[in-house]
C-alpha cells in the first residue's frame, strides 16, 4: 500500500469534509490555482470551484474576520494562514472576536484557522515560529498540533466539524518527512485527547508536533542503555488532556516537558505546574523542561541547530533525570 | 419596499402607513428616534448617575437619524452590524427596551445575561451581530457575512455601521477591499461625527471625507446629511438596492455630530462651544417633528401623546430591568465552549 505523507493527510481530510458538507469552504492566500504555499489545497479549485476555494488579498485579519462572519451564517470556513508567523496579523479577530463571541452573546464561530508552523527549514525569524502558547492563553479557542499523518487527517476533520474556533498548527518540517499507512475507511480523531505515542516505565516525555520524533529518537537511544522512556503526544494543546498526562507521570514518576516553542511562557510551564499540583506525591525527581531558548528563530544553520531542541538534548536531560 | 415589520412597544401603537410615503417614514422614524433618545437619556443622565449602570455608557445623541434611516431600509433577513451609537437598530429588530436597560445594569434580562455590557450585544436570530471594543473589527466580519449571503445564493445584504475613527484601522481597509474584490453585498454606513473620543477629524485623516477613500477600493459611495432621516433613508435604499443587485459594496458617509462626550464619564470639554450650539440647531428629532407638523402629517397633540407613551413604556422597562436578577456566579464558566460538541 502507498504511504501517505502528513501534507497529503491534511489535504485528504479537508477534501473529504468538502465532499461531505457543502457548507465547508476554503479562504486564504494563493489557495486556488497555486494550490497553497505548501500544496495542501492542490486540485481543490478544479474539484470545488471558485465559490468554495476563495483566494483573498494579502489580508490575514480580513481572512479570519470573513471566516467568522461566514460562520455566523451557518457556513464552515477553513482559513489558511500561509505561515503561522503571519497569524499575528489576525490576532485581534482570533482572540477578541472568534474566541469570545459564544461566551459574550451565545454566537458560536465554528471556524478553523490552519497555520503551518515550526522550524528546521532555515526559514528564519518569520517563517519558523511556533506561536501556539499565545492561543493556549485564550479561553474559547481550541488549539491542535498533530504529529502523525493519521492524527493530521483525523483531527482536521474533527476541527472542521467542531462548533468552536480551532487553531490548527501543521508542522512544516513534517509535511513531507512523515509517511504512514492510513486506513481506507473514513475516521476522525477526537479533539482534546492526548495519546501515549510510545510506552515506557522509567520517565515520561510530554510533547507534540515535530518534537515527538526528537523524543522518539532519544527513546531509541536510551533504550540501548536500558532506560525506558514513555512519550505522550498531546495532539490537542487546548483544552489540555490532563488525565493522560497525569496517568503517565504517576506511572513513571519522572516528567520532562518538551516543545520547540521558546521556554518562557511556553506550554511546558503550565504542564509542569499541573503536574506539581496534582501528582507531586508521585514524583521521584524535578519536573524538567526542554524548549528552544528565549530568542527569535535564527536563519543560519549552525544558529538554528543550536536553537532547536533535538534528540541529543533530550537524551542528556533524560539520563540526568533517570539517575536522579 | 422596505418591509421591516414595525415593532411598536407602546400599547396600541401601530404603523399603518408604508415606508414608501414620506409621511409613513416620518412616523416610524420619529418613533424609533425618540425611543432611542429617551432610553439613552435615562441610561446616561439618570441610571448612570445613580450608580445603577455598572460599566461604561456610550450613546448616539444627535445621531439617531443614521441608524433609524438606514435600519428602516433593511429587510428583516438582512444582517445588521451596529456600532455603539446605533441603539435603535435593536428596537427595529424587536429587542425590547427593558432588555437594553438590563444589559447596561448587568442583569440576566440583558441580551448577554451579564456576560458583556452596554452596546456589546447581538442576537443571531434577529440577524444582529455584536461589536467588539476594537472599532472596525466588525467590517471584515460583515464582509464575511455578505460573502456567505452570496455563497448561499440569497438576495440578502449585510449592513455594517461604524464611526469616522474606525476608518483609521487596518481592519476597515482590509474588510472593504476583500468585500469589493468579492463583490459582496455589503452596505457600509459611516457616522462621521467629527470626533473619535477626543481626537478631531483633522488628526484622524488627511482627506476631507471618509467617502473619498471609496474610489481607492472601487466601491460606490455617497455623502448625506446624517441629521436628515429622509436623506439617510433614501441613500440607504439606494445602497441596499445596489448591493442586492450584485454590484458590490456601497459606502454611505453620514455627516453628523456627537452631541455628548465619548462616553458618560467624558464631559467632552475639548469640543468648541460653538459646535455644540451649531449642531443643536440641526437636531434630527426636532427636524422630523417640525416637518410632520408643517406638512400636516400630524398635529402637535398627537405627537405629544406618542412621546408621553414612550416615556411611560421606558418607565416600565426600567422597572422590569431593576427587578431582573444579577447572574449567579455559577454561570461564570458557561458558554466558553459548546457544551455538547457534535458527536463525530
Amino acid at each position: 500500500m502507498a504511504l501517505t505523507t502528513y501534507v497529503e493527510a491534511v489535504r485528504q481530510g479537508i477534501w473529504e469534509e468538502m465532499e461531505r458538507d457543502p457548507d465547508v469552504f476554503l479562504i486564504g492566500e494563493d489557495l486556488g490555482v497555486y494550490g497553497g504555499a505548501f500544496k495542501v489545497t492542490l486540485g481543490m479549485l478544479e474539484r470545488f470551484g471558485e465559490r468554495r476555494v476563495i483566494d483573498t488579498p494579502i489580508s490575514e485579519s480580513a481572512i479570519v474576520g470573513a471566516a467568522i462572519g461566514a460562520s455566523f451564517m451557518g457556513l464552515r470556513p477553513v482559513a489558511e494562514m500561509q505561515f503561522a508567523d503571519f497569524i499575528s496579523c489576525a490576532f485581534d479577530q482570533i482572540v477578541n472576536f472568534a474566541a469570545k463571541c459564544r461566551y459574550r452573546w451565545n454566537a458560536p464561530a465554528p471556524i478553523v484557522v490552519r497555520a503551518p508552523s515550526g522550524g528546521g527549514i532555515h526559514g528564519g525569524p518569520f517563517h519558523s515560529q511556533n506561536p501556539e502558547a499565545w492561543f493556549c492563553h485564550t479561553p474559547g479557542l481550541k488549539v491542535i498540533a498533530p504529529a502523525t499523518a493519521y492524527d493530521a487527517k483525523g483531527l482536521i476533520k474533527s476541527a472542521i466539524r467542531d462548533n468552536d474556533p480551532v487553531i490548527f498548527f501543521e508542522h512544516k518540517a513534517l509535511y513531507r518527512r512523515v509517511k504512514e499507512d492510513l486506513p481506507e475507511q473514513e475516521y476522525t480523531v477526537p479533539i482534546g485527547k492526548a495519546r501515549v505515542f510510545r510506552e515506557g516505565r522509567d520517565l515520561t516525555v510530554v510533547t507534540y508536533g515535530a518534537m515527538v520524533y526528537a523524543a522518539e529518537e532519544a527513546a531509541n537511544e536510551l533504550a540501548r542503555e536500558g532506560i525506558s522512556m514513555e512519550i505522550v503526544d498531546l495532539r490537542t494543546l487546548l483544552p489540555i488532556d490532563e488525565e493522560t498526562i497525569l496517568a503517565s507521570v504517576r506511572k513513571t514518576s519522572k516528567a520532562i516537558l518538551l516543545h520547540e516553542a521558546t521556554l518562557t511562557g511556553g506550554i511546558g510551564g503550565e504542564l509542569a505546574a499541573r503536574i506539581a499540583e496534582k501528582a507531586f506525591e508521585h514524583l521521584d525527581g524535578p519536573v524538567l523542561r526542554i524548549a528552544a531558548p528565549d530568542c527569535p528563530v535564527p536563519y543560519s544553520p549552525p544558529l538554528e541547530d543550536a536553537f532547536l531542541p533535538n534528540a541529543r538534548k533530550v537524551i542528556e536531560k533524560a539520563r540526568w533525570l533517570y539517575h536522579y | 419596499m422596505a418591509a421591516v415589520k414595525p415593532m411598536g412597544f407602546s400599547a396600541g401603537l401601530s404603523f399603518s402607513e408604508a415606508l414608501d410615503s414620506e409621511a409613513g417614514l416620518a412616523r416610524q422614524a420619529l418613533y424609533y428616534m425618540q425611543l432611542m433618545r429617551e432610553v439613552e437619556e435615562r441610561i446616561e443622565r439618570k441610571l448612570y448617575r445613580q450608580g445603577k449602570i455598572v460599566g461604561g455608557v456610550y450613546v448616539g445623541r444627535g445621531q439617531e437619524a443614521i441608524c433609524v434611516g438606514a435600519g428602516l431600509a433593511a429587510e428583516p433577513d438582512d444582517m445588521l452590524f451596529p456600532c455603539h451609537r446605533d441603539l435603535a437598530l435593536y428596537f427595529i429588530r424587536g429587542v425590547h427596551p427593558r432588555q437594553v436597560f438590563a444589559q447596561y445594569m448587568g442583569r440576566v434580562g440583558g441580551l448577554t445575561r451579564g456576560k458583556d455590557g452596554n452596546m456589546h450585544m447581538g442576537d443571531l436570530r434577529l440577524r444582529i451581530v455584536a461589536i467588539i471594543s476594537a472599532m472596525a473589527a466588525s467590517v471584515p466580519v460583515a464582509a464575511g457575512a455578505a460573502m456567505a449571503q452570496k455563497y448561499k445564493g440569497s438576495r440578502d445584504v449585510t449592513m455594517v455601521f461604524f464611526g469616522d475613527g474606525a476608518t483609521s484601522r487596518g481592519d476597515w481597509h482590509e474588510g472593504i477591499n476583500l468585500a469589493s474584490v468579492q463583490k459582496a453585498p455589503l452596505v457600509l454606513v459611516c457616522n462621521n461625527n467629527h470626533y473619535a473620543y477626543s481626537t478631531p477629524l483633522d488628526k484622524q485623516m488627511a482627506c476631507e471625507n471618509v467617502a473619498d477613500r471609496a474610489p481607492g477600493y472601487g466601491i460606490a459611495a455617497e455623502i448625506v446629511d446624517g441629521n436628515d432621516v429622509f436623506a439617510v433613508h433614501q441613500a440607504a435604499r439606494r445602497a441596499v438596492r445596489h448591493a442586492r443587485e450584485g454590484r458590490g459594496p456601497y459606502l454611505i458617509e453620514c455627516k453628523t455630530f456627537r452631541m455628548t462626550g465619548h462616553s458618560a464619564h467624558d464631559p467632552g470639554d475639548y469640543v468648541p462651544k460653538h459646535l455644540w450650539e451649531e449642531w443643536a440647531q440641526k437636531d434630527p428629532i426636532d427636524r422630523v417633528r417640525r416637518r410632520m407638523i408643517e406638512e400636516g402629517w400630524a398635529v402637535e397633540s398627537e405627537l405629544d401623546a406618542i412621546s408621553a407613551g414612550i416615556r411611560r413604556d421606558v418607565d416600565a422597562a426600567i422597572e422590569w430591568a431593576e427587578a431582573s436578577p444579577f447572574p449567579d456566579p455559577s454561570e461564570l464558566l458557561e458558554h466558553v465552549y459548546d457544551p455538547a460538541p457534535r458527536s463525530i
